[in-house]
C-alpha cells in the first residue's frame, strides 16, 4: 500500500493528466447522451485531432528546448499549397510529391532554426516573422485560390482505413487481431522491463499492483480496437500516429539525443559545458519541427480534399496548447510526448464534445481558454506544493 | 555593557516535517559587529527571515525585542522601517537600472508621484560617498563588478536609515581587496552607531572585525563567544560549527607526482566582445601526474577564463598558442572534443553552470559521458542507476534518493553532484574552479578528499581558489596570475601568502 501512495505521489502529474482526461470524456458522454463514444465518433475523433497531434509531438520537443514555434500553422499551410500544385496542377505522382513536401518543411525548419541557434534571435519573433512569411508565400503560389481535388491515393492518408484481410462481415477482424497483438507487445515489454530491474535488484511495483496494472491496459487497449472495429476498423492515420508516439516517445526517453535536449532545455550553459552540442541540437530540434509541420500540412489537405490560403490557421496555438496542459514547462526542460498527447486529447475532446450539445464556436474558444488557464494553474500548484 | 539593540528569544520555526529553528536565542548589543556562524542548513538564513518579516508573525513562535520593544513584523516594510536591513547574498540589483535608481528603488524621491530626479542624484551622491564607491549614479548596475555593486546594495540600505545592517555572506563573491573595503566599511559604521549581523564562512575576516560571534547547528543556538575575552580561536569556532574537533582543515596527504601529463604553451586569449582586448596572454603552464597544481589571483585576473579557454575554448576569441597530452599536441576546437581528450572543468558557478537544476541528481551524474552508459546511443537506465547510486555512496551525497531534483540539495551536496558528473567522465586533467565556494566546513574537509583521492588516482588537478589558506593547504605547486599572465610559479615549499599576494598584485609596470 505504501508503495502505491509513494508511486501515486511520483507521477500525480501524468495520473492527473489521465484522469483529467476521462473525466472530461465522461462528462460529455453524459451530455451527448452517449454520443461522444459512439464508434463512428471516436473515429471522427482521431481524423479531427490527427494533424494536431502531430504538430505537438514537434511543438513539444521545441518547448522543452525552451522555445516556440508560432509558425507551424502557415508552414502546414504553405506545404499543403506546394503539395497540391505538385499533385494536382504538375501530375506528380502522390509518393514523389510527399518526399518532396516533406523536405521542403525541413528546409523551412532549418530556415528557421539557423535564426534561433546560431544568430540567436528569440524564437517568438523568428517565427512570428515566419508565421507571416509563410502565410504569405501560401497565398501566393495558391494566389488566393483553393487547388482541388487531389488524386485518390493521397486523400486516403486521411480518410482511408485499413483493409481487413480476413474479410469480416460487420465487424473488422484485422483490427482485434492487432488489439491482440498490441497487448501481447504490451504485456511483453513491461514483463521484461520488470525482470531487468529485478535483475538489477532495483525495487519493483507489488506483483498484484503489476498485474492489475496490466489487465486495465489490455483491457483499454482491446476495448479500443473493439470500438474501432465494429465501425470501419483502424484509421491510416491512426497507424501513422501511433508510429510517431512510440517513435518520438522511445528518442526523448531512452536516447543520448533526447536527454541532450531535455538537458539544454533545463540549463543551456550548463549542458553546453558538459559536452552538449546546444546550438546543433535546437537547429534540429526546428528542422523536425519543419517536418512534422509538412506532415500535419499533407495529412490536413488530404483530409480537406483542398489546399486553401486559410488552412491551417490557429494550429500552433491549438498544438502549443496541447504540450502546456499535457505539463510541459514553458521555461523549458520539462514535457513528455505522452503528456503532450493527451494535452492534445483533452482538447480535441472538448472541441468535438461541444459540437456535439450544439455549444456555438464563441462559447467553445472561452471555455477552451479557460481549461488551458485552469490545467496549468493545477500543475503549479501541484510543483509548489512538491517542493 | 552596552544596551541590547536586538533580542530574539526561544524562536522556533517548523516547516513541514522539519524543525528549522528550536529554540534560538540572538543578543545584538547597541554598536557591535555580531557574526552568525554555522555550516549550511544550520539555519542561519531562516533565522534572519524571521528577523526582517520574510517569515511573518504567527509563522514562528518566540519573541522578537528591537530596542526593547516587542516586533511582530507582517512583512519586510514593516522590519525596514524600524531600521532592519538584510542585504541577501544574491544581490537584489537590477542590472539595467542606474546606480541612483536602484538605491531609491521602492524608496523613490518623489512629491505626487512624480520623481524628483535632481534630489535622487544629490541624496545618491552623498551616500555613495559615505560607502566610499567613487562611481556617478547614473552609472548602470551592469557597468560595475560585484564588489561595487556590494557597496550599492550598502548606500541603499543606509538610505533606509538603517539602525541593524544584515549581511548574508557579503565577501563570498569578493577578492581579498573589496572584501577588505567592505569589512572597513562595517568597522566605520560601527562608530556611527550602526550595528551589523555579518554571516560568513571565512573564519579568519570574522574573528577580525566581530566583537561577538553565535554559533548555530542545527538550527539550534550552540554558544555565544566574545571576542575581547580572547577566548575565540579558529579552531574553536569550527568545533562549535560542526559540533567535534576539527584538528586539521585539509587532510593528509602524501604526494605522488609523476611525468608531466598536461602542457599549454604561450596561451592567447581575447575577449569575446571588445575584440582589441587580450584577457589571457602569454601563458604557459604545466601538470603532473598525481600533481595538484593551485592558480592563485584576484578578481578578474583571467584564472576563469584561462580554465574555459582550455576547455574546449568556452571562453573568448582569437585563442592561440599550443596544448599538449602525454607529450604529444592536442587540437581542440570544442567542448565535446575536450571531454574526449580527458579534459573536465567544474564550474565555479554551479547553479548557473554546472546542474539541470531541475533535473533529477542521476542525470545530472550521467550527462557529460551518457556515451558510457549507452549502447548505439540508446542509454541503459538501470545502469544509469546504479552508477548514481554508487556515487552517491563513494562521494557521500546526503539525499533521500538518487531521484531528487538537483534543486532541492545543499551547496555542498551540489558541488558532490557536480564532481560526480566529472569523476564519472574518467578524466586525466581536472580543472576545478573554486571549488568549495559557499560550501560550509565540514563539507569542504569532504570535498578536500575526494581531490586527494583523485590525484592519488594519476590524474592531474588544476585548482583554482581565492582563498589563499585553501591553495597553500592544498596545492603542491601554484601558479598566481594577474592581468592575464603568470606573474609567478611557487613550490609549496615556498608558498606563503605574503608571497603570493605580492605576485598577484603585480601590475605591468
Amino acid at each position: 500500500m505504501e508503495t502505491i501512495q509513494k508511486m501515486w505521489k511520483g507521477n500525480i502529474r501524468q495520473y492527473g493528466m489521465i484522469i483529467t482526461l476521462v473525466l472530461i470524456m465522461l462528462l460529455f458522454q453524459v451530455l451527448t447522451d452517449g454520443l461522444l463514444l459512439k464508434p463512428l465518433n471516436i473515429t471522427n475523433l482521431i481524423l479531427q485531432n490527427s494533424y494536431i497531434l502531430v504538430l505537438a509531438i514537434g511543438m513539444l520537443l521545441v518547448i522543452i528546448t525552451g522555445h516556440i514555434d508560432l509558425s507551424v500553422g502557415s508552414v502546414a499551410a504553405f506545404v499543403g499549397a506546394i503539395s497540391a500544385i505538385l499533385m494536382v496542377k504538375m501530375q506528380v505522382h502522390p509518393v514523389v510529391a510527399v518526399i518532396i513536401s516533406l523536405l521542403i518543411g525541413a528546409l523551412v525548419g532549418a530556415w528557421q532554426g539557423f535564426w534561433v541557434a546560431y544568430v540567436k534571435i528569440p524564437s517568438f519573433i523568428v517565427t512570428l516573422a515566419g508565421m507571416l512569411l509563410f502565410r504569405g508565400l501560401t497565398m501566393i503560389v495558391l494566389d488566393g485560390q483553393s487547388i482541388a481535388p487531389f488524386p485518390e491515393s493521397f486523400q486516403l492518408i486521411s480518410s482511408g482505413f485499413v483493409p481487413d484481410l480476413f474479410g469480416g462481415s460487420g465487424l473488422h477482424l484485422l483490427t482485434i487481431v492487432i488489439g491482440v497483438l498490441l497487448s501481447a507487445i504490451l504485456v511483453w515489454t513491461e514483463w521484461s522491463r520488470r525482470q531487468t530491474q529485478r535483475s538489477y535488484q532495483f525495487d519493483v511495483e507489488p506483483t498484484g499492483f503489476f498485474i492489475a496494472k496490466l489487465i486495465g491496459m489490455v483491457a483499454v487497449v482491446n476495448l479500443f480496437t473493439f470500438v474501432l472495429a465494429t465501425y470501419e476498423g483502424i484509421p491510416n492515420i491512426l497507424i501513422l500516429l501511433f508510429a510517431l508516439i512510440v517513435l518520438y516517445s522511445f528518442v526523448m526517453k531512452k536516447t543520448v539525443m533526447g536527454r541532450h535536449i531535455y538537458a539544454l532545455g533545463g540549463n543551456e550553459k550548463a549542458a553546453s559545458l558538459s559536452g552538449v552540442r546546444t546550438k546543433q541540437k535546437t537547429f534540429w530540434v526546428f528542422v523536425n519541427m519543419g517536418v512534422l509541420s509538412a506532415l500535419a500540412g499533407l495529412i490536413f489537405a488530404a483530409r480537406l480534399n483542398a489546399a486553401t490560403p486559410k488552412a491551417g490557421v490557429n494550429f500552433e496555438l491549438d498544438a502549443i496548447a496541447a504540450c502546456f496542459i499535457g505539463g510541459a514547462s514553458a521555461t523549458g526542460g520539462i514535457g513528455t510526448v505522452i503528456g503532450a498527447m493527451i494535452g492534445g486529447l483533452v482538447m480535441g475532446v472538448m472541441n468535438n464534445g461541444m459540437s456535439l450539445i450544439g455549444l456555438g464556436i464563441d462559447w467553445q474558444q472561452g471555455i477552451k481558454g479557460l481549461v488551458l488557464l485552469l490545467a496549468v494553474a493545477f500543475d503549479i500548484y501541484n510543483k509548489n506544493k512538491a517542493s | 555593557m552596552a544596551a541590547s539593540l536586538l533580542e530574539m528569544r526561544g524562536i522556533t520555526k517548523t516547516f513541514p516535517g522539519v524543525k528549522a529553528l528550536e529554540d534560538v536565542n540572538l543578543q545584538v548589543k547597541e554598536g557591535e559587529i555580531h557574526a552568525l556562524m554555522g555550516e549550511n542548513g544550520a539555519g542561519k538564513s531562516t533565522l534572519m527571515k524571521v528577523l526582517s518579516g520574510v517569515y511573518p508573525y504567527g509563522t514562528y513562535t518566540g519573541d522578537i525585542l528591537f530596542q526593547g520593544k516587542v516586533c511582530e513584523f507582517r512583512d519586510i516594510k514593516q522590519s525596514e522601517q524600524l531600521g532592519i536591513v538584510i542585504i541577501h547574498q544574491e544581490l537584489a540589483l537590477i542590472s539595467e537600472l542606474s546606480i541612483a535608481e536602484n538605491i531609491f528603488l521602492g524608496n523613490e524621491q518623489a512629491s505626487r508621484g512624480i520623481v524628483d530626479w535632481q534630489q535622487t542624484r544629490v541624496k545618491a551622491r552623498e551616500l555613495l560617498q559615505k560607502v566610499g564607491l567613487q562611481e556617478s549614479p547614473d552609472t548602470l548596475i551592469s557597468q560595475i563588478g560585484v564588489g561595487k555593486q556590494q557597496l550599492v546594495e550598502i548606500a541603499k540600505a543606509l538610505s533606509k536609515k538603517v539602525k541593524l545592517l544584515i549581511l548574508d555572506e557579503p565577501t563570498a563573491a569578493l577578492n581579498e581587496e573589496d572584501s577588505d573595503n567592505l569589512l572597513k566599511l562595517l568597522l566605520e559604521f560601527k562608530k556611527e552607531g550602526i550595528s551589523s549581523i555579518l554571516i560568513s564562512h571565512k573564519l579568519n575576516e570574522v574573528s577580525r572585525v566581530a566583537d561577538s560571534i553565535t554559533i548555530l547547528r542545527d538550527g539550534k543556538t550552540i554558544e555565544t563567544l566574545e571576542t575581547k575575552t580572547g577566548e575565540v580561536t579558529e579552531e574553536r569556532i569550527i568545533k562549535g560549527m560542526v559540533g567535534r574537533d576539527m584538528t586539521q582543515r585539509y587532510p593528509q596527504r602524501f604526494p605522488v607526482i609523476g611525468e608531466t601529463i598536461f602542457e599549454v604553451k604561450d596561451w592567447n586569449v581575447y575577449h569575446p566582445v571588445i575584440p582589441e582586448r587580450k584577457v589571457i596572454d602569454e601563458v604557459s603552464l604545466h601538470i603532473r601526474r598525481g600533481e595538484i597544481v593551485g592558480i592563485a589571483g584576484l578578481m578578474g585576473a583571467g584564472r576563469t577564463e584561462l580554465a574555459m579557454s582550455i576547455f574546449g575554448r568556452s571562453y573568448g576569441k582569437r585563442i592561440s598558442g599550443q596544448m599538449f597530452k602525454h607529450g604529444k599536441e592536442i587540437r581542440i576546437t570544442d567542448i565535446p572534443e575536450a571531454i574526449e581528450q580527458g579534459i573536465a572543468y567544474v564550474t565555479e558557478d554551479r547553479k548557473h553552470y554546472g546542474l539541470n537544476l531541475m533535473d533529477d541528481i542521476k542525470r545530472n551524474i550521467s550527462l557529460a559521458a551518457l556515451g558510457k552508459l549507452s549502447k548505439r546511443s540508446v542509454v541503459n537506465e538501470n545502469e544509469e542507476i546504479k552508477v548514481a547510486e554508487e556515487f552517491r555512496r563513494k562521494l557521500n551525497i546526503k539525499t533521500p534518493s538518487i531521484l531528487q531534483k538537483a534543486v532541492n540539495l545543499s551547496g555542498g551536496n551540489q558541488q558532490k553532484v557536480v564532481l560526480s558528473k566529472w569523476i564519472f567522465a574518467e578524466p586525466d586533467v581536472l580543472i576545478l574552479d573554486e571549488p568549495t565556494r559557499g560550501i560550509d566546513v565540514g563539507a569542504k574537509y569532504e570535498i578536500y578528499t575526494i581531490i586527494h583521492q583523485l590525484a592519488a588516482e594519476g590524474k592531474g588537478i588544476l585548482l583554482i581558489s581565492s582563498e589563499l589558506p585553501e591553495l597553500l593547504g592544498m596545492c603542491d605547486r601554484i601558479y598566481v596570475m594577474s592581468e592575464g599572465r603568470i606573474t609567478g610559479e611557487v613550490e609549496r615549499a615556498e608558498a606563503t601568502q605574503e608571497r603570493l599576494m605580492k605576485d598577484m598584485t603585480k601590475t605591468r609596470g
